[in-house]
């Protein structure tokens, strides 16, 4: 037991933080948002050369070897800057395929995502499922002469920028079958695709597929068909590791701008922060900053746990913690900065968004509530 | 950064484990369990074993005759003490006395009061708070009148935790008037069988009897009893409040609560299922648990920046504030838990005294008593509000 980071990891967080200090001022990240490519190109080169793009896959997958709490340290400073790179897609579809792939899979497609030259999202959600991960329309046929892909995805993450998608199909099974599911990987230009690309609240933006008798050949099939689902479980503890590291960095800067807010901004001849009813709000706000930044690094530490169970009901538990912390530090910070903090100009509605955005992505507060009462079952 | 105990520290845990297993007396074990009120013979018989074990003041230095653990092994000593169902060690001598003594005393104070606190032969009782003087604290008014040898006390301390168990008070009077209500405390070293102290019990509304008022008439103080300098009693009872705030987050026993809240609700039956398997209170017991894994989470980033050689400092405060408030949930939740049996008034069971039954189920008794006890967790040490000014002005400097 030791919750000190490592020589290694202090050098990372400093290279994080100088690299967010430089490239993300406020003004310039609206600007990357306006201008239509939704992120910077020459940001997503320079992560790559840091390695930062597969920092936590082995070494002989083209990775650095290190560890979650490595990448959640890297979702922090992409917190931090609000970032809108597809940080977190590629995260999740490069450790599928890292986990599953052959190595024909692995060299073909790990490469040039480490280099920054290759897109990828996962495709897991569908409209009719809500969080459910194992309720799954969209089929996969398996034939002689390869495979037909028949249905359709919403919300795919990062979507819009992806070469590559990871996509979740049933290749056996009734809709709703925990059995059956397999991951399949969609060349973006495949005939029988329909893609809406779409704007979400947080700026990242999202696609939906839709996918007629799309055909693939047998090296498209990623693991082992029909048993899928403990891997995108897997995935989706990843995925609460993530943003609940990049909500404690959205967090801090969120207590940051409030506190400087609070001692500058001047009413009845003193600063807001003379008065003890603001005081006290700002104090909270700065526990539930340590709260996040605590069950983020909870988080990043469990998903080393072996027993998937286990794994499931800490993640979920830190789902249900940074529901409750981010929500309210995003709240406080917009209320405190009065009205501009629900202007479009300043940060602060921003910071806002994505942390909304982040509490119903993965399983909001109450679908986690109930998957912890499934595995305390399961025990 | 790692969340697992590594070899050595699985090793000491077991050890902790086998010594508790094998020493703590058994009649002791099952009034913590049933969360009953713990006699003054109860906590001195379990101290006692600890101090011949060397492990009553396991937060002091080797120096003074502790066992030299790191902060991790002090931690993982709470937590399975409370796990086990240990009592919780009264801190006011080992946590309280004693380090203030060996911090800012002399070798003959040193040497004549560390060992009883060592060994557990002597209670403690710290004479802080007064009628007029609660919150704040640094306008207290007992006085202490230097007569040469010995100082004549005068005054009236409240709120003073086992006033009536206790054979030694440390104690914050006043010595000069002038300045700064901070600039005149003096700490003072009282001997509670000194003629001129009287202690009046008060009695608390779940039914139990722990804090007291202490009357001090011309009770005369040996000048020796002083501890560092005449004014300057202040700087060492913040050194002291600090300490007790990291304590006060009490993630060992409340975990252990969080454990017994859920062994209650698995008992109790609702629409003929255990009532932990109704989703709405499960899912309130679960976002409490998620509330305490953080703070546990945070109490170990203190810890390893105490073990780094940091003070603690304000952020715990932040300890004290959700180490109270998470604890008074779990108690209120297990009141909840147990239903009508909620109701019941019963303090002979509380206390232990005879042979007195639960109306209800073993289980129910003490939660609404623990409920009503645990209200006093944000008030003491500090009210949380006092804490979240002390967050303001000291940490971000508002």
């Amino acid at each position: 037991m030791d919750l000190n980071y490592s020589e290694e990891q202090q050098m990372l967080r400093e290279s994080v933080e100088r690299f967010v200090r430089q490239h993300y001022a406020f003004p310039d990240r609206q600007k990357r948002l306006a201008d239509g490519r939704g992120f910077s190109r020459e940001l997503w080169q320079q992560m790559a050369e840091l390695g930062w793009l597969t920092i936590s896959l082995p070494e002989e997958d083209g990775g650095i070897g290190g560890s979650v709490a490595d990448t959640a340290i890297v979702m922090e400073g992409l917190g931090q800057a609000l970032a809108l790179e597809p940080y977190l897609p590629t995260v999740l579809a490069s450790v599928l395929i890292a986990r599953l792939g052959t190595d024909e899979q692995k060299a073909r497609y790990l490469g040039p995502l480490a280099e920054g030259q290759l897109q990828m999202a996962v495709a897991f959600t569908e409209p009719q499922a809500r969080y459910q991960l194992d309720d799954c329309a969209t089929r996969l046929e398996v034939r002689d002469d390869g495979m037909v892909l028949e249905g359709g995805k919403s919300l795919v993450l990062g979507g819009q920028h992806a070469d590559m998608t990871v996509v979740v199909a049933r290749s056996s099974g009734d809709r709703k079958s925990p059995d059956g599911l397999s991951l399949v990987l969609v060349d973006r230009e495949l005939p029988g695709i329909e893609r809406r690309d779409y704007q979400t609240n947080d700026g990242l933006g999202a696609v939906d597929m839709h996918f007629s008798s799309v055909r693939l050949p047998a090296s498209a099939l990623l693991g082992p068909r029909g048993e899928a689902l403990p891997e995108i479980e897997y995935m989706l503890d990843l995925a609460i590791a993530c943003v609940a590291s990049e909500a404690a960095g959205a967090v801090s800067a969120l207590c940051q701008a409030t506190l400087e807010y609070l001692r500058n901004r001047t009413q009845f001849g003193r600063p807001l922060g003379a008065n003890q009813a603001l005081q006290h709000r700002m104090v909270d706000m700065f526990i539930a900053q340590e709260e996040t930044r605590s069950i983020a690094l909870y988080g990043a530490m469990m998903m080393e746990e072996p027993d998937p169970v286990a794994r499931k009901r800490a993640l979920s538990l830190t789902k249900v913690e940074i529901a409750r912390t981010a929500r309210h530090v995003a709240q406080e910070a917009v209320q405190l900065h009065g009205a501009m903090g629900v202007t479009e100009e300043l940060s602060v509605g921003h910071y806002f968004k994505r942390l909304t955005a982040i509490n119903a992505t993965f399983g909001d507060s109450d679908w986690h509530l109930h998957r912890i009462a499934q595995c305390d079952h399961q025990q | 950064m790692e969340f697992r105990l590594n070899q050595e520290q699985q090793a000491f845990a077991d050890e902790v484990r086998e010594f508790i297993r094998t020493h703590l007396p058994a009649d002791i074990a099952r009034k913590v369990r049933r969360d009953q009120h713990l006699s003054r013979d109860d906590y001195m018989r379990w101290q006692q074993i600890l101090g011949q074990k060397g492990w009553h003041t396991f937060n002091w230095p080797e120096e003074y005759g502790g066992p030299g653990w790191n902060v991790i092994q002090s931690y993982l000593f709470e937590v399975i003490s409370a796990e086990m169902d240990c009592p919780i060690i009264q801190p006011f001598g080992p946590r309280m006395a004693g380090p203030v003594i060996y911090t800012f005393g002399t070798e003959e104070q040193k040497d004549r009061f560390l060992p009883g606190i060592r060994d557990s032969t002597v209670w403690w009782c710290q004479g802080y708070s007064e009628p007029q003087s609660g919150s704040d604290l640094a306008s207290l008014s007992t006085q202490a009148e230097d007569r040469g040898d010995h100082y004549l006390v005068n005054g009236q301390k409240i709120w003073t935790s086992y006033a009536h168990y206790a054979d030694w008070m440390f104690c914050l009077v006043r010595t000069r008037g002038d300045g700064r209500p901070q600039e005149g405390i003096s700490f003072l070293l009282i001997d509670m069988n000194s003629p001129g102290i009287e202690v009046q019990p008060i009695l608390m509304m779940e039914g139990t009897h722990s804090f007291n008022t202490v009357f001090l008439d011309n009770v005369k103080v040996p000048k020796e009893n002083l501890i560092g300098e005449q004014d300057k009693g202040w700087s060492y009872a913040k050194f002291l409040l600090e300490h007790e705030r990291v304590d006060n987050a009490a993630i060992g026993v409340t975990k252990a609560a969080m454990r017994r809240l859920k062994a209650i609700a698995s008992q109790e039956r609702s629409d003929e299922r255990p009532l932990l398997e109704d989703p709405l209170f499960h899912a309130r017991v679960i976002e409490v648990e998620a509330q305490l894994q953080a703070l546990e989470v945070t109490a170990l980033r203190v810890l390893s920046q105490v073990a780094s050689g940091q003070a603690p400092g304000p952020v715990a405060s932040l300890l004290k504030i959700r180490g109270t408030e998470i604890a008074q949930r779990i108690s209120e939740l297990t009141s909840q838990a147990v239903g009508h049996y909620a109701l019941p008034f019963q303090p002979g069971y509380l206390r232990d005294e005879g042979a007195e039954e639960p109306v209800g189920p073993a289980h129910a008794a003490t939660a609404a008593n623990n409920y009503l006890w645990r209200r006093s967790m944000s008030i003491y040490g500090g009210s949380n509000e006092i804490q979240r000014n002390i967050i303001a002005k000291h940490m971000l400097e508002l």
